[in-house]
Protein backbone atom coordinates (compact mmCIF):
# COMPACT_ATOMS: atom_id res chain seq x y z
CA UNK A 1 0.00 0.00 0.00
CA UNK A 2 1.28 3.72 -0.65
CA UNK A 3 1.94 5.58 2.50
CA UNK A 4 1.90 9.40 1.57
CA UNK A 5 3.34 10.29 4.57
CA UNK A 6 6.78 8.57 3.18
CA UNK A 7 6.96 11.65 1.12
CA UNK A 8 7.60 13.95 3.53
CA UNK A 9 11.18 13.15 4.69
CA UNK A 10 12.78 13.19 0.58
CA UNK A 11 10.40 16.27 0.12
CA UNK A 12 11.78 18.27 3.35
CA UNK A 13 15.59 17.49 2.10
CA UNK A 14 14.68 18.95 -1.09
CA UNK A 15 13.47 21.25 1.22
CA UNK A 16 16.99 22.56 2.68
CA UNK A 17 18.42 21.70 -0.51
CA UNK A 18 16.38 24.45 -1.87
CA UNK A 19 16.68 26.79 1.11
CA UNK A 20 20.52 26.66 0.77
CA UNK A 21 21.09 27.02 -3.02
CA UNK A 22 18.29 30.06 -2.63
CA UNK A 23 20.61 31.58 0.02
CA UNK A 24 23.69 31.49 -1.79
CA UNK A 25 22.14 32.80 -4.77
CA UNK A 26 20.79 36.02 -2.62
CA UNK A 27 24.62 36.38 -1.30
CA UNK A 28 25.32 37.61 -5.13
CA UNK A 29 24.20 40.42 -6.54
CA UNK A 30 23.24 39.13 -10.07
CA UNK A 31 21.17 36.34 -8.98
CA UNK A 32 19.84 37.39 -5.45
CA UNK A 33 16.43 37.91 -6.64
CA UNK A 34 15.84 34.08 -7.86
CA UNK A 35 16.93 33.15 -4.87
CA UNK A 36 14.25 33.96 -2.80
CA UNK A 37 12.33 32.59 -5.15
CA UNK A 38 13.97 29.16 -4.74
CA UNK A 39 13.18 29.31 -1.21
CA UNK A 40 9.91 30.26 -1.47
CA UNK A 41 9.39 27.52 -3.97
CA UNK A 42 10.99 25.13 -1.32
CA UNK A 43 8.64 26.33 1.46
CA UNK A 44 5.43 25.89 -0.04
CA UNK A 45 6.38 21.98 -0.89
CA UNK A 46 7.56 21.48 2.64
CA UNK A 47 4.29 23.41 3.53
CA UNK A 48 2.01 21.21 1.32
CA UNK A 49 3.54 17.86 2.58
CA UNK A 50 3.37 18.69 6.39
CA UNK A 51 -0.32 18.23 6.00
CA UNK A 52 0.21 14.40 5.49
CA UNK A 53 1.91 13.74 8.77
CA UNK A 54 0.55 10.45 10.34
CA UNK A 55 -1.88 10.94 13.36
CA UNK A 56 -2.76 14.83 12.77
CA UNK A 57 -6.02 16.30 13.39
CA UNK A 58 -7.25 20.13 13.80
CA UNK A 59 -7.03 20.49 10.03
CA UNK A 60 -9.54 23.13 9.44
CA UNK A 61 -8.13 25.10 12.64
CA UNK A 62 -4.58 24.66 10.48
CA UNK A 63 -6.22 25.90 7.64
CA UNK A 64 -7.57 28.64 8.82
CA UNK A 65 -4.21 30.01 10.32
CA UNK A 66 -2.21 30.06 7.75
CA UNK A 67 -5.08 31.56 5.92
CA UNK A 68 -5.47 34.50 8.77
CA UNK A 69 -1.51 34.58 9.24
CA UNK A 70 -0.45 34.39 5.63
CA UNK A 71 -2.95 36.62 4.54
CA UNK A 72 -2.33 39.20 7.01
CA UNK A 73 1.61 38.78 6.50
CA UNK A 74 1.29 39.58 2.59
CA UNK A 75 -1.21 42.31 2.82
CA UNK A 76 0.98 44.16 5.43
CA UNK A 77 4.11 43.82 3.73
CA UNK A 78 2.84 44.37 0.43
CA UNK A 79 1.23 48.29 1.52
CA UNK A 80 4.30 49.30 3.58
CA UNK A 81 6.30 51.63 2.04
CA UNK A 82 10.05 50.93 1.28
CA UNK A 83 11.33 53.07 3.98
CA UNK A 84 9.39 50.69 6.46
CA UNK A 85 11.37 47.47 5.51
CA UNK A 86 13.55 47.40 8.42
CA UNK A 87 10.92 47.16 10.83
CA UNK A 88 9.24 45.17 8.80
CA UNK A 89 11.67 42.38 9.05
CA UNK A 90 11.97 43.26 12.95
CA UNK A 91 7.90 42.13 13.46
CA UNK A 92 8.17 39.57 10.59
CA UNK A 93 10.96 37.86 12.97
CA UNK A 94 9.26 38.33 16.27
CA UNK A 95 6.44 36.22 14.56
CA UNK A 96 8.67 34.08 13.85
CA UNK A 97 9.77 33.67 17.40
CA UNK A 98 6.21 33.88 18.60
CA UNK A 99 5.60 30.97 16.66
CA UNK A 100 8.43 29.13 17.90
CA UNK A 101 7.41 29.89 21.69
CA UNK A 102 3.86 28.59 21.02
CA UNK A 103 5.43 25.49 19.76
CA UNK A 104 7.55 24.93 22.89
CA UNK A 105 4.32 25.52 24.66
CA UNK A 106 2.44 23.26 23.37
CA UNK A 107 5.03 20.33 23.50
CA UNK A 108 5.44 21.22 26.98
CA UNK A 109 1.87 20.73 27.83
CA UNK A 110 2.04 17.69 25.80
CA UNK A 111 4.76 15.50 26.55
CA UNK A 112 6.75 14.42 29.53
CA UNK A 113 10.09 13.17 28.30
CA UNK A 114 12.84 15.13 30.14
CA UNK A 115 15.11 15.52 27.42
CA UNK A 116 12.40 16.47 24.62
CA UNK A 117 11.51 18.85 26.76
CA UNK A 118 14.83 20.34 28.07
CA UNK A 119 15.37 21.19 24.79
CA UNK A 120 11.92 23.00 23.99
CA UNK A 121 12.17 25.34 27.40
CA UNK A 122 15.58 26.72 25.44
CA UNK A 123 13.44 27.13 22.15
CA UNK A 124 10.89 28.34 24.21
CA UNK A 125 12.83 30.91 26.03
CA UNK A 126 14.96 32.04 23.22
CA UNK A 127 11.79 32.54 21.17
CA UNK A 128 9.72 34.39 23.26
CA UNK A 129 12.94 36.46 23.90
CA UNK A 130 13.13 37.21 20.37
CA UNK A 131 9.30 37.79 20.00
CA UNK A 132 9.15 40.18 22.57
CA UNK A 133 12.79 42.31 21.32
CA UNK A 134 11.40 42.16 18.19
CA UNK A 135 8.11 43.66 18.94
CA UNK A 136 10.31 46.58 21.20
CA UNK A 137 12.60 47.18 17.78
CA UNK A 138 9.23 47.47 15.60
CA UNK A 139 7.93 49.81 17.84
CA UNK A 140 11.22 52.02 18.43
CA UNK A 141 11.60 52.08 14.70
CA UNK A 142 7.90 52.65 13.35
CA UNK A 143 8.20 55.47 15.80
CA UNK A 144 5.77 54.08 18.42
CA UNK A 145 8.08 54.18 21.18
CA UNK A 146 11.06 56.70 21.77
CA UNK A 147 14.00 55.78 19.92
CA UNK A 148 16.27 57.12 23.13
CA UNK A 149 17.69 54.53 25.42
CA UNK A 150 15.16 54.31 28.41
CA UNK A 151 17.84 53.56 30.77
CA UNK A 152 17.60 53.36 34.87
CA UNK A 153 19.92 52.76 37.50
CA UNK A 154 20.63 48.70 38.13
CA UNK A 155 18.91 48.13 34.74
CA UNK A 156 21.35 45.49 33.97
CA UNK A 157 20.71 43.62 37.32
CA UNK A 158 17.79 43.68 36.76
CA UNK A 159 17.28 42.56 33.56
CA UNK A 160 19.88 39.51 34.69
CA UNK A 161 17.97 38.53 37.44
CA UNK A 162 14.64 38.32 35.54
CA UNK A 163 16.60 36.21 32.61
CA UNK A 164 17.83 34.06 35.86
CA UNK A 165 14.59 33.50 37.30
CA UNK A 166 12.85 33.04 33.58
CA UNK A 167 15.60 30.11 33.61
CA UNK A 168 14.64 28.87 37.11
CA UNK A 169 11.47 28.48 35.99
CA UNK A 170 12.25 26.52 32.75
CA UNK A 171 13.79 23.89 34.93
CA UNK A 172 11.01 23.83 37.36
CA UNK A 173 9.15 23.14 34.21
CA UNK A 174 11.46 20.34 33.22
CA UNK A 175 11.36 18.78 36.87
CA UNK A 176 7.72 18.82 37.91
CA UNK A 177 6.92 15.69 36.91
CA UNK A 178 9.27 14.99 39.76
CA UNK A 179 7.50 15.46 42.67
CA UNK A 180 6.85 19.02 42.86
CA UNK A 181 3.53 20.32 43.94
CA UNK A 182 3.13 22.91 41.45
CA UNK A 183 1.43 22.40 38.07
CA UNK A 184 2.92 22.70 34.49
CA UNK A 185 -0.48 25.32 33.59
CA UNK A 186 0.70 27.25 36.36
CA UNK A 187 4.70 27.33 35.77
CA UNK A 188 4.64 27.05 32.43
CA UNK A 189 2.92 31.18 31.31
CA UNK A 190 5.09 32.18 34.80
CA UNK A 191 8.14 30.91 32.63
CA UNK A 192 7.07 32.52 29.35
CA UNK A 193 5.66 35.67 31.25
CA UNK A 194 9.37 36.14 32.83
CA UNK A 195 11.20 35.44 28.80
CA UNK A 196 8.80 38.08 27.39
CA UNK A 197 9.62 40.58 30.40
CA UNK A 198 13.25 39.88 29.68
CA UNK A 199 13.19 40.64 25.85
CA UNK A 200 11.10 43.64 26.72
CA UNK A 201 13.25 44.86 29.03
CA UNK A 202 16.58 44.05 26.99
CA UNK A 203 15.40 45.86 24.32
CA UNK A 204 14.13 49.05 25.99
CA UNK A 205 17.66 50.60 26.71
CA UNK A 206 19.08 50.05 22.97
CA UNK A 207 18.81 53.12 20.64
CA UNK A 208 17.36 53.08 17.02
CA UNK A 209 20.78 53.37 15.59
CA UNK A 210 21.51 50.44 17.07
CA UNK A 211 18.25 48.31 16.14
CA UNK A 212 19.66 46.79 12.56
CA UNK A 213 22.36 44.69 14.87
CA UNK A 214 19.44 44.22 17.39
CA UNK A 215 17.24 42.77 14.89
CA UNK A 216 20.12 40.73 13.06
CA UNK A 217 20.08 39.18 16.59
CA UNK A 218 17.08 37.86 16.88
CA UNK A 219 16.65 37.25 13.87
CA UNK A 220 19.76 34.19 14.97
CA UNK A 221 18.21 34.04 18.04
CA UNK A 222 14.63 32.90 16.08
CA UNK A 223 16.30 30.62 14.11
CA UNK A 224 18.26 29.15 16.77
CA UNK A 225 14.52 29.05 18.78
CA UNK A 226 13.18 27.08 15.51
CA UNK A 227 15.80 24.50 15.27
CA UNK A 228 15.58 23.59 19.29
CA UNK A 229 12.27 23.25 18.72
CA UNK A 230 12.71 20.87 15.98
CA UNK A 231 13.73 18.48 18.29
CA UNK A 232 10.79 18.86 20.41
CA UNK A 233 8.75 16.70 18.93
CA UNK A 234 8.66 12.76 19.53
CA UNK A 235 10.32 11.98 15.88
CA UNK A 236 12.39 15.21 14.77
CA UNK A 237 11.69 17.50 12.64
CA UNK A 238 14.99 18.00 10.58
CA UNK A 239 13.82 20.24 8.41
CA UNK A 240 13.12 22.44 11.65
CA UNK A 241 16.62 21.49 12.70
CA UNK A 242 18.57 22.23 9.95
CA UNK A 243 17.02 25.64 8.37
CA UNK A 244 16.93 27.22 11.80
CA UNK A 245 20.82 26.37 12.46
CA UNK A 246 21.59 27.88 9.45
CA UNK A 247 20.09 30.42 9.83
CA UNK A 248 21.12 30.61 13.51
CA UNK A 249 24.85 30.20 12.17
CA UNK A 250 24.09 32.55 9.47
CA UNK A 251 22.42 35.15 11.50
CA UNK A 252 25.28 35.36 13.91
CA UNK A 253 27.78 36.04 11.31
CA UNK A 254 25.63 38.74 10.11
CA UNK A 255 25.18 40.01 13.28
CA UNK A 256 29.17 40.14 14.03
CA UNK A 257 29.62 41.71 10.48
CA UNK A 258 26.94 44.25 10.87
CA UNK A 259 28.45 45.32 14.43
CA UNK A 260 31.71 45.48 12.97
CA UNK A 261 30.95 47.71 10.03
CA UNK A 262 30.07 50.33 12.76
CA UNK A 263 33.51 49.24 15.32
CA UNK A 264 31.33 48.41 18.16
CA UNK A 265 31.53 45.17 19.99
CA UNK A 266 27.92 43.06 20.24
CA UNK A 267 28.20 43.76 24.20
CA UNK A 268 28.56 47.54 23.80
CA UNK A 269 25.34 47.51 21.14
CA UNK A 270 23.48 45.20 23.76
CA UNK A 271 24.63 47.05 27.64
CA UNK A 272 26.17 50.34 26.05
CA UNK A 273 22.88 52.16 26.47
CA UNK A 274 24.40 54.29 23.26
CA UNK A 275 23.18 57.75 22.79
CA UNK A 276 22.26 58.06 26.00
CA UNK A 277 24.58 60.18 27.58
CA UNK A 278 25.11 63.76 26.54
CA UNK A 279 29.13 64.11 25.88
CA UNK A 280 29.76 66.94 28.39
CA UNK A 281 33.26 69.24 28.62
CA UNK A 282 33.68 69.47 24.40
CA UNK A 283 32.01 72.92 23.14
CA UNK A 284 31.73 73.31 19.47
CA UNK A 285 33.27 76.35 17.88
CA UNK A 286 32.04 78.57 15.07
CA UNK A 287 28.18 78.63 13.80
CA UNK A 288 26.02 76.28 11.36
CA UNK A 289 26.04 78.84 8.08
CA UNK A 290 22.96 78.14 5.76
CA UNK A 291 23.08 78.49 2.00
CA UNK A 292 20.63 78.97 -0.23
CA UNK A 293 19.75 76.28 -3.12
CA UNK A 294 20.77 79.04 -6.18
CA UNK A 295 24.08 78.92 -4.56
CA UNK A 296 24.73 75.66 -3.94
CA UNK A 297 23.64 75.11 -7.91
CA UNK A 298 26.37 77.45 -8.91
CA UNK A 299 29.16 75.59 -6.95
CA UNK A 300 28.21 72.93 -8.49
CA UNK A 301 27.58 73.64 -12.02
CA UNK A 302 31.71 74.55 -11.69
CA UNK A 303 32.73 71.64 -9.87
CA UNK A 304 34.87 69.17 -12.03
CA UNK A 305 33.75 65.96 -8.77
CA UNK A 306 30.97 65.82 -6.81
CA UNK A 307 30.58 63.22 -3.86
CA UNK A 308 26.95 62.45 -2.82
CA UNK A 309 26.85 60.90 0.71
CA UNK A 310 23.12 59.98 1.78
CA UNK A 311 21.79 59.02 5.03
CA UNK A 312 18.62 57.96 6.61
CA UNK A 313 17.03 61.57 5.75
CA UNK A 314 17.27 60.57 2.44
CA UNK A 315 15.19 57.49 3.07
CA UNK A 316 12.49 59.49 5.00
CA UNK A 317 12.22 62.04 2.23
CA UNK A 318 12.03 59.53 -0.41
CA UNK A 319 14.51 61.73 -1.92
CA UNK A 320 16.46 59.01 -3.75
CA UNK A 321 14.65 59.87 -7.01
CA UNK A 322 15.10 63.79 -7.58
CA UNK A 323 18.95 62.33 -6.68
CA UNK A 324 19.13 60.66 -9.10
CA UNK A 325 17.71 63.36 -11.30
CA UNK A 326 20.20 65.51 -9.71
CA UNK A 327 22.94 63.35 -10.52
CA UNK A 328 22.00 62.66 -14.65
CA UNK A 329 22.09 66.79 -14.77
CA UNK A 330 25.01 66.80 -13.16
CA UNK A 331 26.57 64.24 -15.45
CA UNK A 332 25.48 65.95 -18.59
CA UNK A 333 27.02 68.90 -17.36
CA UNK A 334 30.38 66.97 -17.23
CA UNK A 335 30.63 66.48 -13.62
CA UNK A 336 31.75 63.70 -12.29
CA UNK A 337 29.44 62.28 -9.51
CA UNK A 338 30.16 59.22 -7.07
CA UNK A 339 28.02 58.06 -3.96
CA UNK A 340 29.74 57.84 -0.91
CA UNK A 341 27.90 55.00 1.11
CA UNK A 342 28.55 54.43 4.99
CA UNK A 343 27.62 50.56 5.80
CA UNK A 344 25.71 51.39 8.15
CA UNK A 345 24.17 54.94 6.15
CA UNK A 346 20.53 54.73 7.26
CA UNK A 347 18.33 51.99 9.22
CA UNK A 348 20.30 48.60 7.90
CA UNK A 349 23.33 47.70 6.18
CA UNK A 350 22.52 48.34 2.36
CA UNK A 351 19.69 50.29 3.03
CA UNK A 352 21.17 53.33 0.68
CA UNK A 353 22.41 50.61 -1.61
CA UNK A 354 18.51 49.49 -2.17
CA UNK A 355 17.18 53.20 -2.55
CA UNK A 356 19.43 54.14 -4.87
CA UNK A 357 19.20 50.51 -6.94
CA UNK A 358 15.68 51.71 -6.73
CA UNK A 359 16.04 55.41 -8.20
CA UNK A 360 18.26 53.35 -10.88
CA UNK A 361 21.71 54.84 -9.85
CA UNK A 362 24.02 52.12 -11.30
CA UNK A 363 26.34 50.37 -9.19
CA UNK A 364 29.66 51.38 -10.09
CA UNK A 365 28.75 54.90 -8.94
CA UNK A 366 28.43 53.88 -5.56
CA UNK A 367 31.41 53.26 -3.69
CA UNK A 368 32.06 51.84 0.14
CA UNK A 369 33.69 54.31 2.49
CA UNK A 370 37.49 52.36 2.15
CA UNK A 371 37.16 53.49 -1.70
CA UNK A 372 36.23 56.70 -1.54
CA UNK A 373 38.10 57.87 2.07
CA UNK A 374 41.06 58.80 0.17
CA UNK A 375 39.28 60.49 -2.75
CA UNK A 376 37.62 63.37 -0.26
CA UNK A 377 40.61 65.67 -0.39
CA UNK A 378 40.33 65.99 -4.32
CA UNK A 379 36.63 66.15 -4.53
CA UNK A 380 34.91 69.68 -4.63
CA UNK A 381 31.76 69.33 -3.29
CA UNK A 382 30.27 66.59 -1.19
CA UNK A 383 26.85 66.58 -1.06
CA UNK A 384 25.46 65.40 2.53
CA UNK A 385 21.63 64.66 2.12
CA UNK A 386 20.08 63.18 5.37
CA UNK A 387 23.05 61.87 7.17
CA UNK A 388 24.43 62.84 10.18
CA UNK A 389 26.53 60.27 12.70
CA UNK A 390 28.06 58.41 9.65
CA UNK A 391 29.98 61.82 8.43
CA UNK A 392 30.62 63.45 12.22
CA UNK A 393 34.74 63.93 12.34
CA UNK A 394 33.74 63.95 16.66
CA UNK A 395 34.18 59.82 15.78
CA UNK A 396 37.93 60.80 15.76
CA UNK A 397 38.26 62.83 18.99
CA UNK A 398 38.93 60.50 21.79
CA UNK A 399 36.47 60.56 24.75
CA UNK A 400 33.41 61.41 22.38
CA UNK A 401 30.58 58.72 22.41
CA UNK A 402 31.37 58.37 18.95
CA UNK A 403 35.23 57.36 19.20
CA UNK A 404 36.53 54.62 16.99
CA UNK A 405 33.49 54.54 14.73
CA UNK A 406 35.06 54.57 11.06
CA UNK A 407 33.20 57.23 9.40
CA UNK A 408 33.42 59.05 5.96
CA UNK A 409 35.38 61.73 6.09
CA UNK A 410 33.79 64.23 3.91
CA UNK A 411 35.15 67.06 6.19
CA UNK A 412 38.39 67.10 3.84
CA UNK A 413 36.38 68.20 0.81
CA UNK A 414 36.57 71.63 -0.48
CA UNK A 415 33.08 72.36 0.41
CA UNK A 416 30.73 70.65 2.18
CA UNK A 417 26.87 71.22 1.68
CA UNK A 418 24.77 69.67 4.48
CA UNK A 419 21.14 69.06 3.34
CA UNK A 420 19.13 68.88 6.64
CA UNK A 421 15.94 69.30 7.85
CA UNK A 422 16.16 71.24 10.59
CA UNK A 423 18.99 72.10 13.53
CA UNK A 424 18.18 68.83 15.21
CA UNK A 425 21.42 66.03 16.02
CA UNK A 426 21.68 63.10 14.55
CA UNK A 427 20.46 59.86 15.63
CA UNK A 428 23.23 58.93 18.47
CA UNK A 429 22.37 62.40 19.91
CA UNK A 430 25.41 63.86 19.32
CA UNK A 431 26.51 67.33 18.20
CA UNK A 432 27.86 67.04 14.31
CA UNK A 433 31.00 69.26 14.43
CA UNK A 434 31.37 69.07 11.11
CA UNK A 435 27.68 71.41 10.63
CA UNK A 436 30.60 74.30 12.21
CA UNK A 437 33.63 73.70 10.19
CA UNK A 438 34.11 76.92 7.84
CA UNK A 439 34.08 74.78 4.64
CA UNK A 440 30.46 74.09 5.29
CA UNK A 441 27.51 75.02 4.70
CA UNK A 442 23.83 74.31 5.65
CA UNK A 443 20.86 73.89 2.84
CA UNK A 444 17.77 73.34 5.42
CA UNK A 445 14.47 71.79 4.53
CA UNK A 446 13.12 68.53 2.97
CA UNK A 447 15.56 66.39 1.56
CA UNK A 448 13.59 66.16 -1.44
CA UNK A 449 12.09 69.70 -2.01
CA UNK A 450 16.11 70.77 -1.59
CA UNK A 451 16.96 68.03 -4.08
CA UNK A 452 14.69 69.19 -6.44
CA UNK A 453 15.11 73.06 -6.19
CA UNK A 454 18.73 72.74 -7.00
CA UNK A 455 18.12 70.52 -9.69
CA UNK A 456 15.90 73.52 -11.16
CA UNK A 457 18.40 76.08 -10.66
CA UNK A 458 21.00 74.00 -12.18
CA UNK A 459 18.79 73.20 -15.50
CA UNK A 460 18.37 77.16 -15.31
CA UNK A 461 22.52 77.75 -15.41
CA UNK B 1 16.97 5.56 28.67
CA UNK B 2 17.81 8.16 26.25
CA UNK B 3 18.92 6.68 23.19
CA UNK B 4 23.03 8.36 22.53
CA UNK B 5 23.06 7.16 18.87
CA UNK B 6 20.02 9.72 18.04
CA UNK B 7 21.37 12.41 20.31
CA UNK B 8 24.49 11.88 17.90
CA UNK B 9 22.60 12.10 14.73
CA UNK B 10 21.29 15.37 16.36
CA UNK B 11 24.82 16.75 16.71
CA UNK B 12 25.96 16.08 13.62
CA UNK B 13 23.30 17.34 11.57
CA UNK B 14 23.42 20.80 13.86
CA UNK B 15 27.35 20.96 13.16
CA UNK B 16 26.89 20.70 9.89
CA UNK B 17 24.18 22.92 9.36
CA UNK B 18 25.91 25.80 10.98
CA UNK B 19 28.80 25.84 8.87
CA UNK B 20 26.75 26.25 5.84
CA UNK B 21 24.99 28.56 7.40
CA UNK B 22 28.25 30.30 7.98
CA UNK B 23 30.01 29.51 4.63
CA UNK B 24 26.91 30.89 2.61
CA UNK B 25 26.98 34.37 4.52
CA UNK B 26 30.91 34.72 4.91
CA UNK B 27 31.51 36.27 1.61
CA UNK B 28 28.18 38.37 1.35
CA UNK B 29 29.07 42.04 -0.03
CA UNK B 30 27.49 44.77 2.35
CA UNK B 31 25.33 45.63 0.14
CA UNK B 32 23.14 42.63 0.23
CA UNK B 33 23.19 42.62 4.24
CA UNK B 34 19.85 43.53 4.30
CA UNK B 35 17.93 41.46 1.74
CA UNK B 36 19.99 38.16 3.27
CA UNK B 37 18.99 39.33 6.68
CA UNK B 38 15.08 39.43 5.41
CA UNK B 39 16.20 36.28 3.22
CA UNK B 40 16.92 34.23 6.37
CA UNK B 41 14.24 35.57 8.27
CA UNK B 42 12.26 33.82 5.48
CA UNK B 43 14.08 30.48 5.77
CA UNK B 44 13.47 30.57 9.33
CA UNK B 45 9.44 30.79 8.77
CA UNK B 46 9.58 27.13 8.38
CA UNK B 47 8.18 26.97 11.88
CA UNK B 48 5.29 26.93 10.13
CA UNK B 49 5.96 23.35 9.68
CA UNK B 50 5.84 22.90 13.35
CA UNK B 51 4.03 24.90 14.03
CA UNK B 52 1.00 22.49 12.16
CA UNK B 53 1.92 19.48 13.43
CA UNK B 54 1.67 21.10 16.92
CA UNK B 55 -1.39 22.20 16.16
CA UNK B 56 -2.24 18.73 14.57
CA UNK B 57 -1.06 16.80 17.77
CA UNK B 58 -2.81 18.87 20.40
CA UNK B 59 -5.78 17.71 21.93
CA UNK B 60 -7.02 20.01 24.83
CA UNK B 61 -8.43 23.29 24.06
CA UNK B 62 -5.64 25.30 25.66
CA UNK B 63 -2.84 22.95 22.76
CA UNK B 64 -5.10 23.75 20.04
CA UNK B 65 -5.26 27.67 21.03
CA UNK B 66 -1.71 28.00 21.79
CA UNK B 67 -1.01 25.73 18.59
CA UNK B 68 -3.28 27.51 16.27
CA UNK B 69 -1.39 30.92 17.26
CA UNK B 70 1.46 29.10 16.35
CA UNK B 71 0.09 28.92 13.14
CA UNK B 72 -0.85 32.24 12.64
CA UNK B 73 2.43 33.95 13.57
CA UNK B 74 4.24 31.09 11.32
CA UNK B 75 2.53 31.89 8.34
CA UNK B 76 2.30 35.57 8.74
CA UNK B 77 6.47 35.13 8.79
CA UNK B 78 6.37 33.00 5.50
CA UNK B 79 4.35 35.50 3.91
CA UNK B 80 5.66 38.94 5.33
CA UNK B 81 9.21 37.10 5.25
CA UNK B 82 8.65 36.40 1.31
CA UNK B 83 7.06 39.57 0.45
CA UNK B 84 9.82 41.66 2.49
CA UNK B 85 12.40 40.08 0.66
CA UNK B 86 10.90 40.03 -3.19
CA UNK B 87 10.52 43.53 -2.41
CA UNK B 88 13.92 44.73 -1.65
CA UNK B 89 15.61 42.00 -4.16
CA UNK B 90 13.19 43.73 -6.79
CA UNK B 91 15.32 46.44 -6.66
CA UNK B 92 18.02 44.74 -7.72
CA UNK B 93 17.11 43.13 -11.21
CA UNK B 94 17.61 45.42 -13.55
CA UNK B 95 15.97 44.02 -16.67
CA UNK B 96 12.17 43.87 -14.79
CA UNK B 97 12.60 47.19 -12.80
CA UNK B 98 9.76 49.89 -13.07
CA UNK B 99 10.87 53.01 -13.64
CA UNK B 100 11.58 54.53 -10.29
CA UNK B 101 8.68 56.37 -8.86
CA UNK B 102 8.13 60.14 -9.19
CA UNK B 103 6.38 61.51 -6.17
Amino acid sequence: MLDLSQVIDPVYIATIFFFIIGLQRMSNPLTARSGIVWAGAAMLIATIVTFLTPSLSNFALMALGIVVGGGLGYVAAKRVAMTAMPQMVAIYNGMGGGAAASISAVELLRTTTASVSSLAVIGGLIGAVSFSGSVIAFLKLQGWIRQRPMTYPGQQVVNILILLLAAVFGLLVLWHPFALPLSVSLLLPLFFVLALGFGFLMTLPIGGADMPVVISLYNAFTGLAVGLDGFSFATPNYAMVVAGVIVGAAGSLLTLLMARAMNRSISNVLFGAFGATEETGTVVKGSMKPIEADDVAVMLAYASSVVIAPGYGMAVAQAQGKVKELTDVLESKGVTVKFAIHPVAGRMPGHMNVLLAEAGVPYDHLFDRDEINPAFPNTDVVLVIGANDVVNPAAHRQGSPLYGMPILDVEQAKNVIVLKRGQGKGFAGIENDLFYRDNARMLYGDAQESVSKLTHALKKL
Amino acid sequence: MIDLTSVWTAVYVAMLAAFTGYVVISRVPVLLHTPLMSGSNFVHGIVLVGAMVALGLAQTPTEQLIGFVAVVLGAANVTGGYVVTERILQMFDRSSRKPAKRA
